[in-house]
């Protein structure tokens, strides 16, 4: 049986790496919102409110090209769909929190915190207190976020586009799927999922973010049902 | 006006985060959903990735001798064999990178 602090430092050490790709993507998103003219406090306010990487980007370059709040909301919440998946999938291993709790360590659920919890939970399904493991996940990405987005405001125009830091996004999901590339059943649903996103990608609202992933799921339903 | 829409949005991305969490309990879920469940991340992760390399900022199509195939190609195998985090998204950061500015200046 692993200790509470054991769980939580085990947390922040498996996500810590992801942090050379988050720290840059941070930077960027701050200061995206600064050069497209918008107030320091509202940008930085937006890494508290929603804590969603692309999806604040998105907000605020929707709002400056003039489309209407209510698309711009629209946008945030079909991008973000995606973690009622994480919720369904880490619920079987949050079920004995309290409401209490599950309400509050909801909003540190983000995507390579889940994927890293995720991934110790499937190993570690008998020890208890597992969620003080996405606490240090989650807790590790909020911190790294609003210390990288202030970081943007504050740095503004002096971040340099050209150096491509944004290719550290699909990077760090990457190291997260590569070792599924081992199991074929994976490799399709990647595949699937993948294609999709290109085939959907002038959906309206951003919405390839969840149709790929429903078309990837139905496919592995199939490959399932073949299986068996 | 730019404020509530922020509140708005926060509140819609929380209720995404915390909906499943709260609602779903063992029971609901049979065996097979588990099993699809499963596949999530191969599910959802790709979708992120393939139009963050495919498909450039003005939502075109890159052409296929354009460095972020390479670094990605190099991340996917340089994951695969070193099973590391961080050699991964280095490997891919600077194989871009010394195509860039190397080659293309």
């Amino acid at each position: 049986m692993l200790s509470k602090k054991q769980l939580l430092t085990k947390g922040i050490l498996d996500v810590a790496p992801h942090m050379l790709s988050v720290i840059p993507f941070g930077i960027i998103c701050g200061a995206i919102g600064i050069e497209l003219g918008f107030n320091p406090y509202l940008v930085y306010a937006m890494s508290i409110i929603i804590f969603g990487g692309a999806s604040q980007i998105v907000f605020l370059q929707l709002l400056s090209g003039g489309a209407s709040a209510l698309i711009a909301i629209t946008s945030v919440g079909v991008i973000n769909s995606r973690h009622l998946l994480y919720g369904a999938v880490l619920s079987e291993y949050l079920e004995k929190l309290s409401f209490i709790k599950k309400l509050l360590i909801s909003y540190l659920i983000v995507d390579q915190g889940f994927a890293e919890s995720n991934k110790f939970f499937k190993k570690n399904k008998t020890e208890e207190n597992l969620h003080y493991h996405l606490i240090g996940t989650g807790g590790t990405l909020w911190v790294c976020w609003q210390i990288a987005t202030l970081t943007g405001i504050i740095l503004g125009s002096f971040v340099p586009e050209e150096i491509g830091l944004k290719f550290a996004i699909p990077l760090t999901f990457i190291a997260i799927v590569v070792q599924d590339l081992k199991k074929m059943d994976h490799v399709l649903v990647m595949f699937v999922a993948g294609i999709s996103s290109l085939i959907f990608f002038n959906a309206p609202f951003k919405s390839y973010i969840i149709i790929a992933p429903i078309i990837a799921l139905l496919v592995a339903a199939f490959i399932l049902r073949f299986k068996k | 006006m730019t404020w509530l829409s922020i509140i708005i949005a926060g509140i819609v991305t929380y209720f995404a985060r915390m909906t499943m969490v709260a609602i779903v309990s063992r029971d609901m879920l049979g065996d097979r959903i588990k099993a699809v469940l499963a596949y999530v991340p191969s599910a959802v992760f790709p979708a992120i990735i393939f139009p963050a390399v495919f498909i450039n900022d003005y939502g075109t199509f890159i052409e296929m001798n354009d460095p972020k195939i390479f670094g990605a190609l190099v991340a996917i195998i340089v994951g695969y064999f070193s099973r590391n985090v961080i050699a991964t998204i280095l490997s891919g950061l600077f194989s871009y990178w010394v195509i860039i500015f190397i080659f293309n200046s």
